[in-house]
């Protein structure tokens, strides 16, 4: 757990001695995490009844208790399976994932007639789903650590699932917008009743190329460069993916109308490509290129329209929302009264009204539970998502081959960059775009997605943490072994 | 790679670190104005787990909560639909709320100061007492008349409004305003129907939401010509003082030609003031306007109550309802000197004069009592919940006193001396003393004048009982005669219900 406290860990020769100070797999610290999380979880939903009910019925422990059952069952699979994985992750994710659905229990009990409050089945409602859809997720993610044995072999599929992400993400965009289109963002699929957002599965998939493309191409990129105001600038032929990339996102930001989706495909290439390069000139090429392409949308949204219009508009919401308070800007005023409403404290939990608030239990889903848990409620599930992402990125900077270091620390990036797009959409800092808030927003798709992004998490961190002379014994590399043509794999040299 | 993967995550920091500062800032700077911003429909639900409390008038409830199944418990209703819609305003759940129902809403919602008694008292009983009753000076007779008198006048004017008050207190009889609306739908719980019922109503290009009785302000027309008359009395002119008139008159400098409405009115070279006064002798007016001075006709308008910004219609004290101020406009040149033009076509009330209905009827009033306007009031009573004590009730008072008595006596036999003998005729009632001024006002060149009327009524020992304003907008030929006649309805109304006081 302590690795990356070891000054500057180079495993070639300190592997040994590491190895015996990592033979702790911590895995009691994650599961008395997690029973404390819990009882968060229930403590939350016993607020909730007794301040919507005036009584707390006996069956308030219920969904937490179930969603206690499987994180447990999940905690099990991670023991045999990856006993050297972080273990401040699963209770992290848990409790966010566990308040998440609690509060859109919370949005059922608020909504429903009083008199059939206390009748409210457990899996009824928005609330109930969610506690559904975190079951079927959580068992997905245990399935992906016990197929993946050692995250490298993922390489392998890394083409395959780079073509996988380019269609997912072109998916909606080509398909009518009946079928693709949800409040103005075409980013979804529906079919019957049940809608799929491909794009959340196609960021997973895309880090994956991203990664093992970048791990083939370092040299090549980082080395091969023109040196221009004291920075190094890539050659024109090597920006070829970049600008394909760019291309990408900007055809997300315009025919799927969101800007965050693209906001976050970017980022996340840009950030990969920097860790793989080391080269600061990729973050400003990065910036230069977003900021330009957002400049230029805005710019053409109020000039042509067209399919620019919607981002204008979005743009302009976020300088003034109160300029039209009861239709355009709606949403983001609602959001933003609610949280003027929770104060530093809030309403406590069913003390509030998030119910009347435009799709709480999606985009505003962070201003819904600000009501009712304040600044300081608030400030500390920021902190719970700040843990997540630096204990990736800690995962990152201790696994010892490149492949994995891009993965984890381009996860855990996306990860934080899309809560960061979220929450400052709603709280008015940035320009609002409908991301899901992952582990809180009600959605099968994010959720899922956003558990295979934690199972790889904890796959790196296995990794990372697991002792280098096979201490591990039985959860030795699987069959398949560790994929040889990955470029500079275990014996990197790490460079300043 | 491990030297970017920490700087990322110094990324991730500042990133994080900018949505805390952002959250502070909102809490530290923004929550206030948040918390009580109108499009914030929390504050409002919180009320309905009390019963609002009603709004009556002579023993009806005008508006009035009823118990719901749903997740708020009370629903506002409006027994009298579009009839008192300007008056009550209306409450709805998400939007801002207006009239009676915003300026007493603390005493309506029950979170009064004064009703802090009640809400000890629930803490330790655990029920949950309802708000105050609001008890209104209107004469439900008075605003029957005046609303379907107004909605169906002869001369198809689709604007305008009436307002009676009694001048002896200021007690306002009726007030209504044309088109009004509907406010039931507005106070809907399902918010989108109520959101949808507003923006068609703020869209409408007839104005239905505009208290026009308060404040609209048009040209009042001859109705001026009582202030002019009033300033003129006090300048030496009497009743029977001949004045200058004839077909038409052109102002000294310039300007096109003043005329009569009528070949038929003051075509002599000399009318008496009362004559002047009867016929509406426009010729007449314009030179005595001119001799007396535009000052001396400002300051007359002015203490008649013109120019007054701050005077709101509710109780006898903080709030109410706002009025807007009626105004003589700029008579003087550029050089700070009388322009004769204008003041020759201000002196029969056009130009920049404008006038509110409200300030129409106060000055009926002043007339009809004494020279003393008092002050215009719709509360009549603040009543607790359980209705024994009362925690308001209204002491007229004098606002001003625009003329001495003489000379409200002089305009009084002058506004008697229309009604019985020249242009107010239809407003007369037979048994009762009526005294008025017609008014008809040009708005401009290619569209129909506006309708006036005010006037008002004394009982056999010459006690006023009401005084009115009717106007008609842009009711072409025949208005002043219709305004007149529907004056005359409303104070028969107001002698048989004068309303509470």
């Amino acid at each position: 757990m302590t690795v990356a406290a070891t000054p500057a860990p180079s495993p070639a020769t300190t592997g040994e001695q590491s190895g015996v100070r990592l033979a702790r797999s911590r895995r009691n610290a994650e599961l008395s995490l997690l029973l404390l999380a819990m009882v968060l979880v229930a403590a939350y939903g016993a607020t909730v009844e007794a301040n919507l009910l005036d009584t707390v019925t006996p069956d308030f422990w219920m969904p937490a208790a179930a969603l206690g059952a499987v994180f447990l069952g999940l905690h099990l699979v991670i023991r045999f399976l990856a006993p050297f994985a972080d273990p401040a992750l699963l209770p992290a994710v848990a409790l966010l994932n566990g308040l998440g659905v609690g509060f859109l229990r919370r949005i059922d009990l608020g909504e429903a007639p009083v008199a059939d409050r206390e009748s409210l089945a457990v899996f009824a409602g928005i609330g109930g789903r969610q506690l559904a859809w975190t079951l079927a997720s959580v068992i997905l993610a245990a399935g992906l650590l016990a197929i993946m044995r050692d995250h490298r072999s993922v390489s392998r599929y890394a083409y395959t699932l780079g073509l996988a992400g380019i269609v997912l993400v072109m998916l909606p965009a080509v398909l009518p917008s009946s079928i693709s289109e949800i409040n103005g963002a075409k980013l979804w699929i529906r079919v019957g009743g049940f809608s799929l957002q491909p794009g959340e599965f196609a960021k997973l998939a895309l880090l994956v190329f991203f990664a093992y493309y970048l791990v083939r191409k370092r040299e090549v990129l980082s080395l091969a460069s023109r040196r221009l105001l004291g920075i190094d600038f890539p050659r024109g032929r090597d920006l070829g993916p970049v600008v394909v990339v760019w291309l990408i996102s900007l055809l997300v930001l315009v025919f799927e109308k969101d800007l965050g989706t693209s906001l976050l495909y970017f980022g996340m290439f840009v950030v990969t490509l920097y860790i793989a390069t080391e080269r600061v000139s990729w973050l400003l090429i990065g910036l230069v290129l977003f900021f330009g392409g957002a400049y230029l949308a805005y710019f053409l949204g109020s000039t042509v329209g067209g399919p620019f219009a919607n981002f204008y508009v979005r743009a302009e919401i976020w300088l003034d929302p109160f300029a039209d308070p009861t239709d355009k800007g709606y949403q983001l005023v609602q959001g933003l009264l609610a949280l003027g409403t929770g104060g530093l404290f809030g309403a406590g939990p069913g003390g509030g009204q998030p119910e009347i608030l435009p799709e709480v239990q999606n985009d505003f889903i962070f201003a819904g539970i600000g009501e009712e848990i304040g600044l300081f409620g608030l400030s500390a599930l920021l902190v719970v998502y700040l843990l997540i992402v630096e204990r990736g990125l800690r995962a990152a900077l201790a696994v010892r081959d490149s492949f994995g270091k891009l993965l984890a620390g381009g996860l855990a990036f996306t990860l934080g960059l899309q809560v960061f797009v979220i929450v400052g959409g709603i709280s008015k800092l940035i320009p609002l775009t409908g991301q899901t808030t992952p582990f809180l927003s009600a959605g099968g798709s994010s959720l899922m997605a956003n558990w295979l992004l934690i199972a790889v998490l904890l796959r790196v961190s296995d990794g990372a943490r697991r002792p280098v002379t096979g201490g591990g014994g039985k959860a030795a590399r699987p069959a398949g072994g560790p994929p040889e043509q990955l470029h500079g794999a275990p014996t990197e040299v790490i460079k300043p | 790679m491990n030297a970017p993967l920490r700087r990322v995550g110094v990324v991730v920091m500042v990133l994080f670190g900018l949505l805390f500062a952002n959250l502070n800032w909102i809490q530290a700077y923004k929550a206030d104005e948040y918390r009580t911003s109108d499009y914030n429909g929390r504050v409002q639900v919180a009320e309905y787990d009390r019963k609002r409390g009603n709004i009556e008038a002579g023993g009806t409830a005008l508006a009035t909560s009823k118990e719901t199944t749903g997740k708020l418990k009370f629903q506002r209703t409006y027994p009298g639909g579009a009839k008192y819609a300007q008056v009550l305003g209306y409450k709805p759940v998400n939007l801002a709320d207006t009239g009676i129902e915003r300026v007493e809403n603390d005493f309506l919602a029950g979170t009064s100061d004064q009703l802090i008694g009640d809400r000890f008292k629930d803490m330790f009983t655990g029920d949950q007492t309802g708000g105050g009753n609001v008890l209104l000076t209107l004469s439900k007779r008075a605003q029957d008349v005046a609303y379907d008198q107004l909605r169906n006048n002869q001369v198809g004017a689709k604007r305008g409004a009436a307002i009676a008050i009694d001048p002896r207190t200021g007690a306002v009889q009726a007030l209504v305003s044309m088109p009004s609306f509907d406010p039931n739908p507005l106070a809907s719980h399902d918010t989108s129907q109520a959101a949808a019922a507003y923006n068609r109503l703020e869209q409408d290009p007839e104005g239905p939401l505009k208290n026009r009785a308060l404040s609209e302000t048009l040209p009042p027309g001859s109705t001026f010509k009582i202030v002019v008359a009033a300033a003129a009395l006090e300048n030496g002119i009497t009743k029977t003082t001949q004045i200058p008139a004839g077909p038409s008159y052109t102002p000294p400098t310039s300007g096109e030609p003043i005329r009569n409405a009528a070949a038929s009115i003051c075509p002599e070279p000399q009318i008496s003031l009362l004559d002047a006064v009867t016929e509406s002798c426009n010729t007449g007016f314009a030179q005595l306007g001119v001799r007396l001075g535009a000052n001396t006709i400002k300051e007359k308008a002015r203490q008649f109550g013109f120019e007054q910004e701050d005077l709101t219609v509710g109780q006898l004290g903080e709030g109410g309802l706002p009025t807007a101020a009626s105004r003589t406009g700029s008579i003087q040149n550029t050089d700070g000197g009388d322009d004769p033009a204008a003041l020759a076509q201000s002196s029969i009330g056009q130009r920049d004069v404008r006038m509110t209905p409200l300030e129409g009827a106060m000055i009926a009033g002043a007339v009809a009592h004494n020279g003393s306007q008092m002050r215009p009031y719709l509360v009549r009573q603040l009543l607790a919940p359980d209705r024994t004590t009362s925690y308001y009730t209204a002491k007229a008072r004098e606002l001003r006193q625009p003329v001495s008595p003489q000379v409200a006596s002089d305009l009084r036999d002058m506004m008697v001396s229309v009604v019985q003998n020249g242009t107010g005729k239809k407003a007369a009632i037979s048994g009762y003393t009526v005294g008025g001024k017609t008014g008809t006002a040009q708005s401009a060149p290619d569209r129909p004048d506006h309708g006036w009327f005010i006037g008002f009524v004394l009982d056999k020992n010459k006690e006023p009982i009401s005084a009115v304003c009717v106007m008609l907008e842009q009711a072409g030929p025949g208005g002043s005669a219709e305004a007149a006649r529907i004056g005359g309805q409303i104070m028969r109304a107001a002698i048989a219900d004068p309303g509470g006081r």
